[in-house]
C-alpha cells in the first residue's frame, strides 16, 4: 500500500530536499476560515499539512496550541467537522498528504470501526495520536494500518536504542521526532543534537524522518532540514493566527495571510537547505 | 458492557495495566520509558523486606497509624438502625488519608534518585500531604492546583507554603482539578529526566492506579483486624466517597472477594444528576484520559466536561480505572450525594459526633444517613472519614452565614 505521504517523501527524494510540515487546528478560529487557511499552505509551500483535532485536555500542548483547540472547540468543531474539512480540501488538492493530529478520546468515542472508514474516504493519509504508545497498539494503530492509514509515531529524546524498535515496529509513513523534552512551543530544538538523534532514529529504520517541538523561525527550519527529512512547525503558524484575531478573537481579513505568508516564509528556509542527511 | 466474573477481585490489574476494558498506559512516548522504570521500581520495591520495614516505621512514628476504628454511638442512634463505625483516616498527621499514599510513593521516588516532586491538587489535602513528605526528605516539591481551589481551600494553600512546597495556581479551563492533572502532566513531560510525579488517586496510567491502591490498601487490612477485635466478625457494608477514588479503593480492596460485605462508593452529584455534578460513574461513559480508560463525563464529541462539585476533593470528571471495572462487574455500588445532602452530613456529624469531617467524606456520610436507618441495628457498617474538615471550615462558614442573611 502507497499512501499520498509515502509518494510525496519519494518525489521529495528525487529532489534532494526536505519535506516543509505544518501544522494548524482545525476549525481554528472557526471552520470557514480554517478551511481556507488550509487551502492556502500547499500554495504557501508545505508539503505535507498536520490538522489539530481539537480536545478540552492535551496534556502534550503547550499555552498557544491548547488555545487554538478552545478556539476551534468554542466554535463548534467536531471530529466529524474536521473530516468535513479534509474533505473539503481534497475537493480541490488530491496530491498533498493529510495527517489528523491530536488526542485518543475523540476518536475512541467516535468509534474506531467508523473512525477509520470515514478518516480514509475523507481523503486523511495518516494519524499521529500522542497518547497511544506501542503499548496500546490494539486500540487504533494496528486497526488503522489495516484500513490503509499510516500510523505515525512520536519519538523523543527518552526514547533509547532498547526502544527505539519497539516504537519503530508499527509505524508508517514517516517518523516523528520530537526534538526536546517538553510540550508544544516550549524550548528550542538545538541542532547538533536534532542531528545526532536523526542519525540514530535513522540507524533503526529506512522511514523519512521528520523533526518538530520548538522550530520557530525561517532559521531554526532551515537548520533542521538540512539534518532530517523534514522540519515541522506548528506552533509559531498559530502564534500568527492569533495575532491576527480582532479583540473578540475572531478571525479578520488578515487571518489567513497571516498564517500563509509565514508559512511561505518558513518553507523558503526549508527548501533552501541542502540534506546532510542520507 | 458484560465482563466475565473473575475467580478473585483482588488479582488485577494485568501486566498491562488492565481492569477489565479500563486502565492501561494511554501516555506520551516522553514518558512512557518512565513509566515502565516506575513500574520496575515499584515491583522491586514491594519485593524488599526493608521497604516495607521502613514504611510501616513512619506510618506509625509519623503518620500516626494505625487510625481508630470508632463506634459512633450518637449517629447511629439517631440514625436508628445499623451500627456505624468510622475509620478515622482524618486523624493521620495532614489531617486525611492522602498521606499513605505520599509516603510510599517518596520513598519509591527516593529509590529512584528523584529530587524534584511534583504533583496535583484538588482539596489541597495531597498537595499538602506531598508537601509535608518532600519537606521531612529534603526534596523540592511543585503543587499544581486549580485557581478556583486555590480560592475556596485557602488554609491549604498556606499550609502547602508554609512546608516550603511551590504552589501554582492554574489558570485554564475550569482551573479545578482536571486542569491541575493536565498541567501536572506537562511539567512531567518537560522535566522528566529528574521529576517525580506524586499523582493523589487512583488515577493515571499504569501502574498508578495499583501502587496507589497498594498503598491505601492499609485502611481497609486494618479495619479487618480492628473490627474483628471490636465485633469478632466481618463488617457487614462499607461506604466511601469517590474522588479519584483512592479513599474508596483503600478501605474495599481487602474486603472485595468477601461476598458478605456490601460495598458502597459515593460520587458528587453535585446540584444534582441532570444538572452540574462529578458523578462520572452515574452520569458518564467509558472514555480515556489522563492515562487510562475509565468512566469520564464528557459530550457526545468525546469531550472532557468539567466536574462540579461544592468539595474541591471530589471535582474530577473521571474516576480510577478499577472502580470503573468493579461497577461494570457489579461487586460495588455507585450512589451520589448531592452539595446540600453533604452540607447536612457535614453539620450532623459536627454537632452529634463532636467531629468536623471534610466536605468529601461528608458525601459518604450522607449516604450513610440514607441506608442505615433501612438496615436492622446488628448490620455493621464502616464508614471512611478520609478526612478532617479544617479546611472546608471558612468556606462552609460562609455557605451558612449566606443563608442567615
Ligand atoms: C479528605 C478527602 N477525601 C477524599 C478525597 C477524594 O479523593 P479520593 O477519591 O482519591 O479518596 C479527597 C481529595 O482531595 C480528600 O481530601
Amino acid at each position: 500500500m502507497t499512501t499520498r505521504i509515502d509518494t510525496r517523501f519519494a518525489e521529495l527524494k528525487v529532489e534532494g530536499r526536505a519535506a516543509f510540515v505544518t501544522f494548524v487546528m482545525a476549525g481554528d478560529p472557526d471552520p470557514a476560515t480554517a478551511l481556507e487557511i488550509v487551502k492556502a499552505l500547499p500554495k504557501a509551500g508545505a508539503d505535507i499539512i498536520e490538522i489539530g483535532m481539537p480536545f478540552t485536555d492535551p496534556m502534550a500542548d503547550g499555552p498557544s496550541i491548547q488555545a487554538a483547540g478552545l478556539r476551534a472547540l468554542q466554535a463548534g468543531m467536531t471530529l466529524r467537522k474536521t473530516l468535513q474539512l479534509v474533505r473539503d480540501f481534497r475537493a480541490a488538492d488530491d496530491k498533498t498528504p493529510i495527517v489528523l493530529m491530536g488526542y485518543y478520546n475523540p476518536i475512541y468515542i467516535y468509534g474506531v470501526d467508523k473512525f477509520l472508514p470515514d478518516a480514509k474516504a475523507a481523503g486523511v493519509d495518516g494519524l499521529i495520536i500522542v497518547d497511544l504508545p506501542p503499548e496500546e497498539d490494539a486500540e487504533l494503530c494496528l486497526p488503522a494500518m489495516k484500513a490503509g492509514l499510516n500510523f505515525i509515531r512520536l519519538a523523543t529524546p527518552t526514547t533509547d536504542d532498547k526502544r527505539l524498535p519497539a516504537v519503530l515496529a508499527n509505524t508508517s509513513g514517516f517518523v516523528y521526532y520530537v526534538s526536546i523534552t517538553g510540550i508544544t512551543g516550549s524550548a528550542s530544538a538545538d541542532s547538533s543534537a536534532v542531528s545526532a538523534a536523526v542519525a540514530r532514529i535513522k540507524r533503526h529504520t529506512k522511514l523519512p524522518v521528520c523533526v518538530g517541538f520548538g522550530i520557530r523561525t525561517p532559521e531554526a527550519a532551515h537548520d533542521i532540514a538540512r539534518h532530517a527529512n523534514g522540519a515541522v512547525v506548528g506552533t509559531a503558524l498559530i502564534d500568527a493566527l492569533k495575532g491576527s484575531l480582532d479583540a473578540d478573537g475572531k478571525a479578520t481579513a488578515r487571518t489567513v495571510s497571516a498564517v500563509a505568508d509565514l508559512a511561505a516564509a518558513l518553507a523558503q528556509g526549508v527548501h533552501g537547505a541542502k540534506q546532510a542527511a542520507e | 458492557m458484560t465482563q466475565a466474573i473473575p475467580n478473585s477481585y483482588r488479582s488485577g490489574p494485568d501486566d498491562t495495566g488492565h481492569f477489565g476494558i479500563f486502565g492501561g498506559r494511554f501516555v506520551a512516548e516522553t514518558l512512557m520509558p518512565l513509566i515502565l522504570d516506575l513500574q520496575k521500581a515499584y515491583e522491586d520495591a514491594k519485593a524488599d523486606p526493608a521497604f516495607r520495614k521502613e514504611m510501616d516505621g513512619y506510618l506509625k512514628a509519623y503518620v500516626g497509624r494505625p487510625s481508630p476504628l470508632y463506634f459512633a454511638e450518637r449517629l447511629t442512634e439517631h440514625l436508628g438502625g445499623a451500627k456505624i463505625y468510622l475509620k478515622r483516616e482524618e486523624l493521620n498527621h495532614t489531617g486525611s488519608h492522602k498521606v499513605n499514599n505520599v509516603l510510599g510513593q517518596i520513598m519509591v521516588a527516593r529509590r529512584m534518585g528523584k529530587k524534584r516532586i511534583i504533583a496535583e491538587t484538588g482539596a489541597g489535602q495531597h498537595g499538602v500531604a506531598t508537601a509535608t513528605l518532600c519537606a521531612r526528605f529534603g526534596l523540592e516539591c511543585i503543587v499544581y492546583m486549580g485557581a478556583v481551589d486555590v480560592a475556596r481551600q485557602q488554609p491549604n494553600v498556606i499550609r502547602m507554603e508554609m512546608l516550603g512546597a511551590k504552589v501554582v495556581a492554574v489558570q485554564v479551563g475550569a482551573r479545578t482539578l482536571k486542569d491541575a492533572m493536565n498541567e501536572a502532566l506537562r511539567d512531567w513531560v518537560t522535566n522528566v529526566h529528574n521529576t517525580f510525579y506524586c499523582i493523589g488517586t487512583v488515577a493515571g496510567p499504569h501502574p498508578y492506579p495499583m501502587m496507589v491502591r497498594d498503598f491505601q490498601s492499609i485502611i481497609g487490612e486494618e479495619t479487618r483486624v480492628q473490627m474483628q477485635e471490636l465485633e469478632g466478625r466481618l463488617p457487614d457494608s462499607l461506604i466511601a466517597c469517590i474522588g479519584g477514588g483512592s479513599n474508596a479503593m483503600g478501605l474495599f480492596h481487602p474486603f472485595l472477594d468477601d461476598p458478605s460485605v456490601d460495598i458502597y462508593g459515593v460520587e458528587a452529584a453535585g446540584h444534582g444528576l441532570t444538572n452540574l455534578h462529578a458523578a462520572s460513574i452515574a452520569g458518564g461513559r467509558p472514555g480515556v484520559l489522563h492515562g487510562n480508560r475509565t468512566y469520564l463525563l464528557m459530550d457526545e464529541d468525546g469531550q472532557i466536561q468539567e466536574g462540579h462539585s461544592i468539595s474541591a476533593g471530589l471535582d474530577y470528571p473521571g474516576i480510577g480505572p478499577e472502580h470503573s471495572w468493579l461497577h461494570t462487574i457489579g461487586r460495588v455500588k455507585y450512589l451520589s450525594a448531592t452539595d446540600e445532602e453533604a452540607l447536612a452530613a457535614f453539620q450532623l456529624l459536627s454537632k452529634l459526633e463532636g467531629i468536623i469531617p471534610a466536605l468529601e467524606p461528608a458525601h459518604a456520610l450522607a449516604k450513610v444517613g440514607e441506608l442505615a436507618p433501612t438496615l436492622p441495628k446488628d448490620h455493621l457498617m464502616v464508614v471512611n472519614l478520609s478526612g478532617r474538615g479544617d479546611k472546608d471550615v471558612p468556606q462552609v462558614g460562609d455557605i451558612l452565614k449566606g443563608r442567615q442573611s
